[in-house]
């Protein structure tokens, strides 16, 4: 007895001793974790404040006319439609920049030479007048595009490489613990082990005999000699496999929850979910066709010309912004898109996507009718399609779905001539206010399918 | 199920005797080889003319967009419909860069994505009903063009919607 006493102590006793060696080491390293995060906060503040210094107007101001009047055709750094504005009081002077931008066609048309010049260089492209724009205008428009170009690429993705950094080794660190606490349990089996063990010696060294516990029946064996609960266990056999195997017969040809690999990573969670673009937008014929199309091309340029790349701020853990930069690349290459000279080269590869909402070809669906006529949300049939970064099938798409819909839901009535008098007669018919898809025939089986 | 049914969500699920589930006709959009590139959608005929459609007679040059803003006016009467699907479409259309109110300060400008949409009512351009059709139609400079989006009828009812809120813009009565 008094043996088994101090077995017990010294197994509590180490446990004790290694889970306190531990919690200690635990405690450091989260402290040092905090230190790591405070200076690398400041820093990345501090470099966001001291960006530009101004002598000719309010660059604040200026920011916000250059970005709602000029941002169209010209950047402070970069060619685009326009020239690029930085540096634009050393090539020119004042005055003639004031009279430029108030009205620069006349200024072409007088034949001023430096006008010219610029109007030639820049495909003949007209500039048009800014008359209300006063000189305080020009030059706090003037002050914002000479700031010196902010150096973000390289010194604020640092700071905030640092600060993500260690923002992320709070995350590593719970990753330690974790694994320190496998370690700590790992260690005390071992030593539970080990010290079971050496007890086991010791028993017999001394002569100690240990009880051995009696061969019972093996339990399949009693098993099998009831009949009853034989029975039971075979009927409960039987229903599991019914179940399964209709089931499995049940989603034979069902492609819920199918998500492809597209040709181009298009996030619909950036579109229609972060930029909150309708849908109906680039999916423009599901308005007036049986088909809800997918956008050409030139759908995806009429933005895409002046947005060649992502925010850093878009890009999650999963995708980075060089990642989206190089799939809005793909869309250039495939449209024959030049962004450096912007122009279009005519060489253009079709996108070849791949089709994920598929009927077979017996059925008939129109998406005009249930899209304008009956007003059905998007998200009804296709899911939260505005939260997807990749599209997959949201829906069945069977035919017991469809039917089910058509059963609950009621037709829109009101402000369309076309149902005035059926609704009157068939409500009357049917002795009720409110009219059904399936009340109306969308039951048929004409209806779908000829 | 997903695990007894061996169906990978990368692929199209197994069918059971798909008699009719493929098209033998060509569908929209379809990829077959018998067309030049792959491509079931073939372009029409240059210079054909469909029912119910009308030519735009003017060209994408500065003079032509110079002439439709003084000579081009709206065929569409301005109706309670007419101006209200004019919302509509202005609504998908528009107000992601423009705004609702025609301001220029739509979602993609706000979230900076998009810079340098103009009010409607700025001076400098001076739009009507005219040069608005002709930039929906064409595109100016870095927008694009809408003509593949929009029906005639529909562009021009936006172009009623446009005005209407350049007029309140400028503070002028409907």
């Amino acid at each position: 007895m008094k043996k088994v006493n101090f077995r017990h102590s010294t197994s509590r006793q180490l446990l004790l001793s290694v889970a306190f060696l531990f919690s200690f080491t635990l405690f450091s390293f989260s402290q040092e974790g905090a230190a790591q995060d405070a200076p690398a906060q400041e820093q990345a503040s501090a470099q966001s404040d001291d960006a530009g210094g101004a002598e000719l107007g309010d660059p604040a101001a200026g920011k916000e006319l250059f970005n709602s009047l000029c941002a169209a055709c010209h950047k402070p750094y970069s060619e685009s439609i326009g020239p690029a504005l930085n540096g634009v009081t050393d090539r020119h002077d004042k005055e003639w920049i004031q009279t430029w931008i108030s009205n620069s066609a006349a200024m072409v048309a007088s034949g001023d030479p430096e006008a010219v010049e610029v109007y030639e260089e820049y495909n003949q492209t007209a500039m048009p007048a800014f008359p209300q724009l006063t000189e305080s205008d020009v030059d706090n428009i003037l002050a914002y595009v000479e700031q010196p170009k902010p150096e973000p690429q390289a010194a604020v993705a640092g700071a905030g490489g640092e600060a993500g950094g260690s923002g992320a080794s709070g995350g590593v660190s719970v990753n330690v613990i974790l694994g320190i606490l496998v370690f700590v349990l790992a260690i005390l089996l071992v030593v539970l082990f080990l010290v079971n063990k050496t007890l086991r010696n010791f028993a017999s060294a001394s002569g100690i005999a240990l009880p051995e516990k009696p061969k019972r029946k093996p339990i399949w064996q009693s098993f099998v000699e009831n009949q009853f609960l034989m029975v039971v266990s075979a009927v409960v056999v039987l229903l599991t496999v019914g179940y399964f195997a209709y089931g499995w017969m049940m989603q034979v040809g069902v492609d819920k929850g199918y998500q492809p690999i597209q040709p181009i990573h298009y996030s619909h969670r950036i579109h229609a979910g972060d930029n909150e673009i309708e849908c109906k937008y680039c999916h423009s014929s599901a308005r007036t066709s049986k088909h809800s199309g997918i956008p050409s091309l030139n759908v995806c340029m009429n933005c895409h010309k002046s947005i060649s790349e992502v925010a850093p701020e878009t890009a999650t853990e999963e995708y980075s912004k060089e990642f989206y930069d190089k799939e809005i690349a793909k869309l250039y290459d495939a449209a024959g898109w030049d962004p450096a000279t912007r122009t279009f080269s005519g060489d253009q590869k079709p996108v070849k996507w791949v089709r994920i909402h598929n009927l077979p070809d017996f059925a008939y669906f129109n998406h005009s009718q249930h899209v304008s006529v009956a007003g059905i949300q998007c998200q009804k049939c296709h899911g939260p399609i505005e939260e997807m970064e990749i599209v997959y099938q949201n829906a069945p798409l069977t035919m017991g779905w469809c039917i089910n819909c058509h059963r609950e839901t009621n037709i829109k009535i009101e402000g369309n001539e076309y149902y005035e008098k059926i609704h009157e007669e068939l409500s009357k018919k049917y002795g009720v206010e409110e009219l059904t898809a399936a009340q109306m025939g969308g039951l048929e089986c004409g209806k779908c399918h000829y | 199920f997903a695990v007894i049914s061996c169906q990978d969500k990368g692929d199209p699920n197994y069918q059971y005797m798909p008699d009719m589930y493929e098209s033998v006709g060509y569908e929209t959009y379809g990829e077959y080889d018998v067309f030049e590139n792959g491509q079931e959608a073939k372009l029409p005929v240059e210079g054909t003319v469909a029912r119910g459609w009308m030519p735009y007679e003017y060209q994408n040059n500065t003079m032509d967009a110079q002439e439709a803003k003084v000579k081009l006016t709206n065929p569409m009467l301005y109706t309670e419909d007419n101006y209200n699907n004019g919302k509509q479409l202005y609504t998908i259309y528009c107000a992601v860069c423009h705004g609702d109110k025609g301001d220029g300060k739509g979602i993609l400008v706000e979230r900076e994505k998009i810079l340098g949409v103009p009010s409607y009512d700025d001076a400098g351009r001076a739009i009507t009903e005219g040069s608005v059709y002709h930039v929906m139609y064409y595109g100016l400079n870095n927008m694009g063009s809408y003509a593949s989006q929009t029906t005639i009828e529909e562009r021009w009812q936006i172009a009623h919607y446009v005005m209407s809120l350049k007029d309140k813009l400028e503070g002028k009565p409907e």
